[in-house]
């Protein structure tokens, strides 16, 4: 039997290896000074049409120089598609890593976790500037009562619709989620060609007002544990009514179930939607498409008539690195590039929606067209739990499985739901 | 997640040793074959051994994006992540999928770079050369590449096929089963010309007296494939085979690309996707590492057991 020669020397190799090697690696992720001088590096997203972006922030960071002698800037513009791994990397190579990082909000738990974010809670109760921040953005910093960074701006989403479609049909402007569903699949009935409501499977951020609006809820927190509530009652409620929108009387599941928001948004740009749910982001690419001039936005509607369904309070924030060796420096720089003038100016060069009430307020008056997702928000806007497990919960599409398991007829609501709601308290279980 | 392609395909210069008669001595040979292995296994060992231990160890462990950036402390969890694994009924799930997937694919790739590899022996030089030619070509296209250019191909709406066909806008990756017929048919497309070039090369290796004979004695085609062919290109045939299920079973451009990252509520699943989305999608190291373990183990024990069923009948014969 030749297997047993064959079969010794690799483990004997192995054996070997595992007296010598060690351990996978684990970085170290503390700081070991706090140079007042010297280069900061800050990473910030890649925006489709960076150039405005990046004048602002010059200009902060001009200002920031100005009044921060020995101080240098270093600002890399990192693609947004391949941020997680980055950012993951500069986490696993702190020697390497910037000092000042832009970051989704829905984040901001699973990388303070990761050990990755440093705490700012006494620099930010400081800052005169931080008072009027929103409370939603402040919750979308905040994790177990501590702050771990700057909200930079917020997104939220509301309903897009076709001006000229919805004349044609002599259809009135949905002002109730029963008016909008019923609205969507009569306008299918008669343009076929036309989804009446253009929704995605993979659209997790569309579908969480349906949601929230039916009194659901993703998750509760006790004690800083969190339990979902995806099961709930309520929630299936939303759920239901959320994929009752999928199917050849609106949006037919073959396609749609597939869909993510941005190819909600793109059929609308394109004029294959007479409606869709877009955020204020979404605002130059459906302002250059084939619709540009034939549709209006306004706040998504609730239950009741008038009332407006909670949106999701997405966004970016900007955060100092727990192993930056320039803390001080790069909290400075932190609340400049986060402060209300560059805010401001962000806005007028990109459109991104102030964090400060009193800022988005002044601004909602110069643009008109922000004025449905300002109105969204003062409505009430709601975050994803702050638990650091939701960032594996999004990642693992868990919300996105649920969906396509309803629409694609494998499951009913009450099963999809119970299991999607199983694989997050795992997750929750695990990660507290 | 183990051995790259590169790697897998080394044996391919196999089969010409395989057909000779074997140097058997087994006494004789001591230490020496060792001192001329030793400069492979050393480099063996630095690119395979000690990956394959690391990924062993990190199984054993609870490591996740916390973990490597310091976050929390590293911790011994025994088979913890292993009976995560056993105890999901996704993991089955996907487990049958792929082995079912896979199987599929080895058989369709083999038939047709068989049958194919008959037909070229048997055409003129000019269609000969388109078709490997073709084939060069689908073997060349990188499996990114091939995987767009099927999923635009079969596009619900831009699609030539649907337009052809006469489908209308119907989608291929709805359906679990249509969305793998049509990664099945990429991945056939893409590995076909392998099996079809080492098959041919070895029909061209058999001597022509031998066909000839057969041919003068009534045997058809068929006949001749099964009762000649087949025996004497059987040491070929096993290196394709192994070569395709292990190709097969790892699958994991195709699904990604086509299915997006596991098609519907992940009903286009295959393991090393499965792998790859717990790993590095919810930066659970530890349980794709758990993952990356049992499909090294299932394709070690298949290829084993299948040599062992190859060495029994060769003696018998």
């Amino acid at each position: 039997m030749k297997l047993s020669a064959r079969t010794a020397l690799p483990l004997a190799a192995l054996a070997l290896a595992g007296l010598s090697a060690c351990a996978p690696q684990t970085s170290d992720n503390s700081a070991k000074s706090d140079d007042k001088s010297g280069t900061l590096r800050v990473w910030l997203f890649q925006e489709v049409s960076n150039g405005p972006k990046q004048q602002v922030v010059d200009k902060a960071v001009a200002a920031f120089k100005q009044s921060h002698k020995g101080a240098d800037v270093q600002v890399e513009y990192i693609p947004v598609e391949t941020r997680a791994q980055k950012i993951k990397a500069a986490f696993n190579d702190p020697g390497s890593a910037p000092d000042l990082i832009e970051y989704g909000n829905t984040d901001t738990a699973g990388y303070v976790k990761d050990g990755g974010l440093a705490d700012v809670s006494a620099e930010f109760a400081a800052w005169n500037e931080a008072k009027d921040t929103d409370p939603t953005a402040r919750q979308s910093v905040t994790v177990g009562g501590k702050v771990y960074g700057a909200p930079l701006f917020v997104g939220v989403r509301a309903l897009y619709y076709r001006t000229d479609v919805l004349k044609d049909l002599g259809v009135a402007v949905p002002k109730t989620q029963d008016e909008l569903i019923a609205t969507a699949k009569k306008i299918h009935r008669s343009r076929p060609d036309l989804y009446g409501l253009a929704v995605g499977g993979a659209y997790t951020y569309g579908a969480l007002p349906f949601l929230w609006a039916n009194g659901g809820e993703l998750a509760t927190e006790n004690g800083g544990k969190y339990t979902s509530a995806l099961d709930g009652a309520a929630a299936r409620k939303g759920i239901t009514a959320y994929t009752s929108l999928f199917g050849d009387d609106n949006c037919p599941a073959a396609k749609c179930a597939q869909m993510g928001g941005n190819a909600t948004v793109t059929a609308f740009a394109n004029g294959k939607a007479a409606m869709a749910i877009g955020g204020d982001f979404n605002y130059a690419a459906v302002d250059t498409g084939t619709v540009k001039g034939k549709y209006a936005v306004v706040p998504l509607p609730g239950l009741a008539p008038g009332s407006v369904a909670p949106a999701f309070a997405g966004g970016n924030n900007v955060g100092v690195l727990k192993s930056s060796s320039h803390r001080t420096l790069a909290v400075a720089l932190m609340e400049q590039l986060a402060g209300k003038t560059t805010q401001r100016e962000l806005f007028d060069a990109m459109g991104f929606l102030p964090t400060y009430t009193d800022v988005r307020a002044e601004v909602a008056k110069k643009q008109p067209f922000v004025e449905p997702f300002v109105r969204t928000l003062a409505a009430g806007a709601k975050f994803v739990p702050a638990s650091p497990g939701w960032g594996q919960i999004d990642s693992s599409l868990v919300l996105p499985t649920m969906f396509q398991e309803i629409v694609s007829g494998k499951k009913d609501v009450a099963k999809a739901s119970t299991d999607a709601a199983k694989k997050m308290n795992d997750v929750f279980g695990a990660a507290g | 997640m183990t051995a790259e392609p590169e790697t897998a395909r080394a044996p391919v210069a196999a089969p010409a040793r395989g057909r000779r008669p074997r140097p058997h001595s087994p006494r004789r040979a001591g230490w020496t074959p060792w001192l001329y292995l030793a400069p492979a296994l050393a480099v063996l060992g630095a690119l395979l051994v000690y990956p394959i231990y690391q990924l062993g160890l990190i199984s054993f462990l609870e490591y996740t994006q916390a973990q490597v950036s310091g976050g929390e402390p590293t911790s011994f969890q025994g088979l913890a992540n292993y009976t995560a694994l056993f105890s999901d009924s996704q993991f089955w799930s996907v487990l049958f999928a792929t082995v079912v997937f896979a199987a599929a694919c080895v058989v369709t790739t083999l038939a047709v770079g068989c049958a194919l590899a008959v037909l070229l022996t048997r055409v003129r030089a000019l269609p000969r050369l388109a078709l490997m030619l073709a084939a060069l070509g689908a073997w060349a296209t990188p499996a990114i590449t091939g995987s767009t250019v099927w999923m635009f191909l079969f596009d619900p709406d831009f699609g030539p096929v649907n337009r052809v066909l006469g489908l209308g806008d119907h989608s291929w990756t709805y359906g679990r089963y249509s969305a793998f017929l049509l990664v099945l048919l990429e991945v056939v497309w893409c590995s076909f010309p392998f099996v079809m070039v080492t098959v041919y090369a070895g029909i061209r290796a058999i001597p022509g007296e031998v066909l000839e004979a057969a041919a003068l004695d009534g045997a058809s085609q068929w006949r001749i494939w099964r009762a000649v062919m087949v025996p004497m290109l059987r040491p070929i045939l096993t290196v394709v085979t192994i070569q395709s299920v292990i190709w097969d079973f790892k699958v994991f451009t195709q699904i990604y690309v086509m299915t997006n990252g596991g098609g519907i509520a992940g009903q286009n699943l295959v393991l090393n996707v499965y792998a790859y989305q717990k790993a590095f999608a919810s930066s659970q190291y530890s349980l794709g590492s758990a993952i990356g373990v049992v499909m090294l183990l299932i394709l070690l024990a298949a290829t084993l057991v299948y040599l062992r069923l190859l060495r029994r009948q060769g003696e018998e014969l």
